[in-house]
């Protein structure tokens, strides 16, 4: 199991706490109506799936009940970062 | 050699020293007319049939690890094909037909025994859902009945039935044409069957990079062992679909999740056939050897790791203990993970990509092993024609952009 730092309650806290809540930084269109089909599909769809540092969203549903930002390497599970929404995402080290 | 009843007498009586090797371990040649990266069942079932039904011989297996090592030789080797869409029930029941007669086909017992899928249902929901499955797959001359709970019981004794347990059972949907098969076997028998029709297997090479030419056609794959030239390239990499397809530049729409599974210690034969309740995730059938095989449900989050958390299979077996109360004292002797490739709506992607020459095979998610033989066929049918089977053309990347999706997700409502 996870061990996950909400950076709102800016605590470790077990995985069973939060839910996963996909990819993070995909901006919903802010003009669905001259959007093609190619950029809905993007948009619904197409997913990076990142082997290795993977920008993903998690809900602290059974805490403070806000979603945030993690960072995390898809190989080795570990979080490098957990941020608030709305903050830029951290730089990854090449 | 072809493997007999006589073969086997005459190699008893050299004590089994001179067994021919099954498939030799292949040195990259230049270039290739096909090249199949992933060396799982579909992976070499693809070459298999590349060669024996489309004459296509000049073709390599290219494996990043070892041959079967990946989701075939992870998965609980169950086999059926009650899907509720028509172009699902055509897909998996093609690959039903080609389990059955596979082991004469390729002289390799991988031991398909139709033992019976039994789907568990726990609640007036998944009877509804349940019971249409039933009739959509009766239209689509797929086998599946309705039991009632005593008519489960009587099929599968151990279940418990009684009105106040945890999990309520109501009935139950029966696939007798489905059951299990040897997982192993289905790699090793694919392997060796394409190897003796002149297929190269090579290991141990992970593929770094796809190089494309000028007019974006596939030229080769980049690997460990140098650079290796095909002008058809079949990708069967399953969880790892997606870094192959960024090689090639594409972006799919596909998740890979950790998926686990556990085997019980050995007992005598008491599980008749396979069980599955997908409304509280437990998947149950007992091996020739004895042993419990237990299917759990996927992690929640993207994850390349072959390895899972502890709650999942938690979950999992007190659901286990509580359908099937006897089992509640066996040990639970090895767990494992693989890595599952889903896509948005559950369904595969089997057919070309906008990369000329590039092939692709991905998306089974937590049930790639019942469409081996099946999506074998029909990786190896679109490479060789470069034109997808009427079967697989439902099955394309652009479900996703023109909205056809085959939405087996909100069909089953779980994973399946």
């Amino acid at each position: 199991m996870l061990l996950i730092r909400c950076p709102y309650c800016q605590e470790e806290r077990p995985e069973i706490e939060f839910s996963y809540a996909g990819e993070a930084h995909i901006a919903r269109p802010l003009n669905p109506d001259d959007l093609s089909d190619e950029s809905w599909a993007e948009y619904l769809f197409i997913r990076s799936n990142r082997r290795g540092l993977h920008y993903e969203r998690w809900l602290h549903a059974h805490g403070c009940a806000q979603f945030f930002n993690a960072l995390r390497d898809t190989v080795s599970d570990k979080f490098e970062t957990t941020y608030k929404i709305g903050e830029a995402r951290p730089q990854v080290k090449k | 050699m072809k493997y007999s009843a006589l073969s086997l007498f005459a190699n008893a009586l050299s004590g089994h020293k001179k067994w021919p090797q099954q498939w030799p371990d292949a040195t990259p040649k230049k270039s290739y007319d096909v090249i199949i990266v992933g060396a799982g069942g579909h992976g070499l079932g693809a070459a298999y049939y590349l060669a024996r039904k489309h004459g296509i011989t000049n073709v390599a297996v290219i494996e990043k690890g070892w041959l079967g090592g990946g989701n075939t030789g992870r998965n609980t080797t169950i086999i059926r094909s009650n899907y509720l869409y028509d172009e699902s029930a055509r897909i998996y029941d093609h690959a039903v037909d080609l389990w059955d007669g596979l082991s004469q086909e390729i002289n390799y017992n991988v031991m398909f025994s139709k033992r019976g899928v039994l789907m568990l249902a726990h609640s007036v929901h998944d009877v509804q859902s349940f019971q249409r499955h039933i009739h959509a797959n009766r239209l689509n001359g797929v086998d599946n009945r309705w039991l009632t709970a005593e008519e489960a019981k009587a099929f599968c004794p151990p279940l418990n039935i009684s009105k106040d347990a945890r999990y309520p059972i109501l009935g139950a949907a029966l696939q007798q044409r489905a059951g299990t098969a040897r997982h192993d076997s289905v790699a090793w028998g694919y392997a060796r069957a394409a190897a003796a029709l002149g297929v190269d297997i090579i290991q141990n090479c992970a593929v770094t990079g796809i190089k494309r030419g000028a007019d974006g056609a596939v030229e080769g794959v980049e690997t460990e062992r140098g650079f290796i030239g095909a002008k058809k390239i079949g990708v069967s990499a399953a969880g790892n679909s997606s870094v192959i397809m960024e090689m090639a530049g594409l972006r799919f729409p596909l998740e890979s999740y950790p998926l686990q599974a556990l085997v019980s210690e050995p007992i005598k034969p008491v599980m008749p056939c396979v069980v599955m309740s997908n409304s509280v995730h437990a998947y149950i059938s007992q091996s020739d050897k004895g042993e419990l095989v237990i299917g759990a449900g996927t992690d929640q989050y993207v994850s390349y790791s072959q390895r899972g958390a502890l709650h999942i299979i938690e979950e999992t077996l007190a659901s286990i203990c509580e359908i099937f109360p006897l089992f509640k004292r066996m040990r639970m002797l090895r767990t494992w993970g693989g890595v599952v490739d889903v896509t948005p709506d559950r369904s595969p992607i089997l057919g070309k990509t906008p990369v000329p020459g590039l092939f692709v095979n991905c998306g089974w998610g937590t049930g790639g092993f019942k469409a081996t033989p099946g999506a074998a066929d029909l990786l190896a049918y679109t490479i060789a024609k470069d034109q997808p089977h009427p079967i697989n053309a439902p099955f394309n990347l652009e479900r996703f952009t023109g909205g056809r999706l085959i939405d087996e997700a909100a069909a089953a409502a779980v994973a399946h």
